[in-house]
């Protein structure tokens, strides 16, 4: 049923209901928006030497001749560059790559992690998933750290297990892809147990129970019962590790080699140290193309999530 | 109640659990070390606490971040508690798909386009890069945050309750200060909390959006992190991770009182 | 006669393609448990939150107390709501719920805790004004619920399915409780609903309400006994159905049913004639083991019973087919002589029949 409570309230009251809406949303046009309309601006204009370091194609307000003018040097160089080296392309398809394959390690590790804390005991539940979540409340780069002091090849791992007598060499694994694969895993999977353990909290246990009681193993009950229970919570978890893990920049940056090619570094590379601006707007540009259809999907799942709870 | 846990489901939560906590743990272990390398055991000592806090390009970064946090958390709560209140309580409005759609994808969107896409747009205009890009950029994230925190409240909220409010003679203001924002007060406690340790914590829009002057501490610790590893960060984290630690303590008490049967 | 209390005038409110409320006129007298009865989706609903005023009505006019309702909003209306799910305050105790409305009102604090105190009195709460909500059992916040809604006196307390949540032993209570504080207080009551016992049970005069529109006024009886139509017979109680003809000969009415059996109607029926449809409660039925050899009688078998303490149930399928239902006191001992697989004559009396229109 409508509300309409606001119907017989004064013009003030109407018009606070407004603005309560119209602030946030002109912000968010304004600081989210608009931004990525400047980056596909720039992308297509011309790189130079000096602040900013590109050429501008049109300022606001210069009118329809100087607009018009301005469409005419629009360049595609950088994307004809993008196109033409084979490093950004290997770029996007490693980022993707490793994504993916973290996506499927977290979800592998969430998943069990989610479903025991969904079935213990329900007065432990509050305080083991917060637990579980936790770990994200602290700084980010220091989780990170940690594992570069883990992970080094004279790291703790690395001696520990030496000094075990399992291995004689040390292990390789800090400065490869290996590392960022553990880096993302570990940092993003409070993002994949949120999610997982709402939908499987939500589960009622009779449901397994029932499906025991008809004659199935507990391995038939999870796959016909739990697991499709819980598809909408699993997408949202992948979804909310795959996106953004695809543009990471910090975790290869100071756990990967300058082998692990990642997008969100090569962009940063772009920006910073080749002072590339319109080269770094176009990589980012074509990352947002790539990511339109995860991010179009994340979005749809929460709002038919929104459209279920109502 | 049912019975305990199983076995199987145990060994999953040690293990999970395991993996979660033991790099955070080995961090605070080795901040007390006494040796420089990282590695070896050289027996207790504080004194990397002590070097820390003579090291005064770090505590200014600390304040600034803390600041930046402080202003960018208020602005986040502010506008998500608008733009939850919106998406709960406004039927249909014109808009509504762009609007949430403006709203979720900030969540997911990776920090380098939304950073590269706010500088450019301070260049655009002209904007000074500094203290309050920072806060522009953290505010824009953390609003999105506080948003579906909110919004999740709201969505779970009895509308009837405000009706009820109304029924007795209070007008919708007072309705909203009287028994909505009351009510919502935890989540809106927890927005805050959320779009605080974001900001705290971001290295990639600050690198972005701020200038000389407004280096946070994400900032300094990165560059620290990258000449390699030292204990002084290890110090620092561990200073993080206490201070996390008793917030979410004080937090989970507090709402933990409240919703006491 | 007094002037009535609430005026509603050709009130109507669509939403979308759906008339929730069809052109309703109603009139309410001061005093009065009124109740507004209907399956879900009626427009009850909609018709008590136009009362309140979280609706605005899109033609008619609601009037209270003579004053025209038009674009005052539900803070400045003198009208109350118990809500069915009692929206009780979660963060504030009993007390301050209570006090709410007579905070909002600008009463001093010390009328405010006398009133809070006679409310709790009058709800036989004393002693809980300082738990909260979630303390209270589902019994208790009810009362809490109409202490809050009582409170500021209003002049017409509307009751939104006041006894929905609540178990069967302690509705009854509750229903009797409702009853003595509304005639204690005086206050007009609004009860919406669609349970019959709850309406039937509690107020003087029952509006049966039908996709937006009202279907018959009445006093609880009178809808019972005297239905006007098909679905008011079948909304309140149980009733046994015989299609025939109204026929009028030598100045008595009759009905002819299948197989061309002539049963005699009482005068007073209403003056329906042709195609119509003869009603009759299954505790109106007369049944026995033996022919009487009246016309309104019919034989079949015995297919269930149900024995329900007050009172038994016996389903009869007919030899031609149809299923009727009978149901007798238990007072009477000699309803142990039907079971289930007897040969049993059912009939009726002329006054025991309802003649509706098809």
């Amino acid at each position: 049923m409508q509300n309409n409570a606001a119907a017989g309230a004064g013009l003030p009251a109407r018009l606070g209901r407004r603005l309560v809406l119209i602030v946030p949303y002109v912000w968010l046009i304004l600081f989210f928006a608009l931004p990525f309309l400047i980056v596909v601006k720039i992308s297509l204009s011309v790189q130079r030497d000096g602040r900013p370091p590109y050429e501008p194609v049109f300022e606001l307000g210069d009118g329809l001749v100087a607009l018009w003018g301005g469409l005419q040097k629009f360049s595609t160089e950088s994307y004809a560059a993008i196109f033409a080296d084979r490093i950004y392309a290997d770029a996007y398809l490693s980022s993707l790559w490793i994504a993916a394959l973290a996506t499927l390690c977290t979800l592998a590790i969430g998943y069990p992690l989610a479903l025991a804390i969904a079935r213990a005991p329900r007065r432990w539940r509050p305080l083991l998933i917060v637990l579980a979540v936790a770990p994200f409340w602290t700084s980010f780069l220091i989780r990170i750290y940690a594992w570069i002091v883990i992970l080094k090849d004279e790291g703790l791992l690395n001696h520990a297990l030496i000094s075990a007598g399992l291995i004689a060499e040390p292990l390789h694994i800090y400065a490869t892809q290996w590392a960022v694969l553990i880096g993302i895993v570990y940092s993003y999977l409070p993002f994949m147990i949120l999610p997982l353990y709402n939908a499987l909290e939500k589960q009622d246990e009779a449901l397994v129970e029932a499906a025991l009681d008809l004659g199935a193993t507990p391995f038939a009950a999870f796959r016909q019962i739990t697991w499709p229970l819980s598809v909408r919570g699993v997408i949202a978890g992948c979804l909310l590790v795959f996106i953004p893990a695809v543009g990471e920049y910090v975790i290869p940056d100071l756990l990967g080699s300058s082998d692990v090619l990642m997008i969100g570094r090569t962009l940063w590379d772009e920006f910073s140290t080749a002072r590339n601006w319109p080269g770094a707007a176009a990589v980012a540009t074509v990352l947002l193309v790539v990511l339109l259809a995860p991010i179009t999907a994340y979005q749809r799942s929460q709002l038919q999530r929104k459209g279920a709870g109502r | 109640m049912k019975p305990g846990l199983s076995a199987g489901m145990l060994a999953v939560l040690l293990a999970g659990f395991a993996f979660l906590y033991v790099p955070i743990g080995l961090l605070v272990l080795y901040s007390f070390n006494s040796s420089r390398l990282v590695t070896v055991w050289g027996g207790f000592s504080t004194r990397w606490y002590v070097e820390l806090f003579g090291n005064e390009q770090l505590l200014i970064s600390t304040l600034t971040s803390l600041e930046i946090a402080l202003v960018s958390a208020s602005l986040s709560v502010l506008l998500g508690t608008c733009a939850a209140y919106s998406l709960a309580r406004t039927g249909a409005f014109a808009g509504r798909t762009v609007f949430s759609a403006l709203v979720y994808a900030p969540l997911v969107m990776p920090e380098v386009i939304t950073g590269l896409a706010l500088l450019l747009l301070f260049v655009a205009l002209g904007i000074e890069r500094g203290f309050w890009t920072v806060v522009l950029a953290h505010s824009t994230v953390g609003m999105c945050f506080a948003t579906v925190v909110i919004y999740a409240r709201l969505a779970e909220f009895d509308v009837a309750l405000e009706e009820a409010a109304m029924d007795l003679g209070a007008t919708p203001a007072e309705a909203f200060r009287l028994v909505t924002l009351p009510i919502c007060a935890p989540a809106i406690a927890a927005a805050f909390l959320l779009a605080f340790t974001l900001s705290l914590d971001d290295f990639v829009l600050a690198s972005f959006t701020s200038g000389p002057g407004s280096t946070t501490l994400p900032m300094r610790i990165y560059s620290q992190v990258r000449l390699g590893v030292s204990p002084q960060i290890n110090a620092i984290s561990t200073l993080m991770i206490s201070a996390v630690a008793m917030l979410l303590l004080a937090a989970h008490l507090l709402t933990g009182r409240s919703a006491q049967k | 006669m007094p002037a009535p209390l609430v005026q509603l005038a050709g009130v109507s409110k669509h939403y979308g393609d759906v008339r929730a409320v069809d052109s309703v006129t109603l009139e309410l007298e001061p005093g009065e448990f009124f109740a507004l009865l209907g399956p879900s989706g009626c427009g009850k609903t909609s018709l008590m939150r136009l009362v309140a005023g979280f609706e605005t009505p899109d033609a008619g006019r609601i009037l209270l107390d003579g004053q025209d309702m038009q674009g005052v909003p539900p803070y400045r209306r003198p009208v109350n709501m118990m809500f069915q799910s009692y929206a009780l305050f979660p963060h504030m105790s009993v007390e301050r719920n209570i006090a709410f409305g007579l905070a909002q009102q600008g009463m001093s604090k010390g009328d405010i805790a006398t009133r809070v105190a006679e409310m709790l009195r009058l709800v036989k709460l004393e002693g809980y004004g300082a738990r909260r909500p979630e303390q209270l059992s589902g019994g208790q916040k009810q009362r809490v619920a109409l202490a809050r809604a009582l409170a500021p006196r209003p002049k017409l307390l509307l009751l939104d399915e006041p006894l929905a949540a609540l178990d069967r032993k302690l509705r009854e209570e509750t229903q009797f409780e409702l009853m003595q504080v509304q005639r204690d207080l005086g206050i007009t009551f609004m009860l919406v609903t669609h349970d019959q016992d709850e309406a039937m049970g509690m107020a003087q005069r029952i509006a049966l309400m039908r996709a937006g529109q009202i279907e018959q006024i009445g006093d609880a009886r009178a809808i019972y006994e005297r239905p006007r139509t098909l679905f008011a017979a079948e909304f309140i109680g149980e009733i046994n159905l015989f299609e025939g003809e109204a026929v009028q000969i030598d100045g008595a009415r009759f009905a002819i049913v299948q197989g061309g059996r002539r049963i005699a109607l009482a005068e007073d029926d209403s003056p329906v004639t042709g195609s119509v449809l003869i009603a009759v409660r299954p505790e109106r039925m007369v049944m026995s083991h033996l022919h009487a050899g009246s016309a309104a009688e019919f034989e079949g078998t015995i297919t269930e019973m149900a024995w329900l303490g007050d009172l038994t149930i016996w389903r009869v399928r007919l030899d031609d087919g149809r299923l009727l239902r009978v149901s007798r006191s238990n007072a009477d001992v000699a309803n142990a002589v039907f079971t289930r697989g007897d040969r049993v004559f059912v009939g009726f009396d002329a006054h025991s029949v309802r003649v509706l229109p098809k």
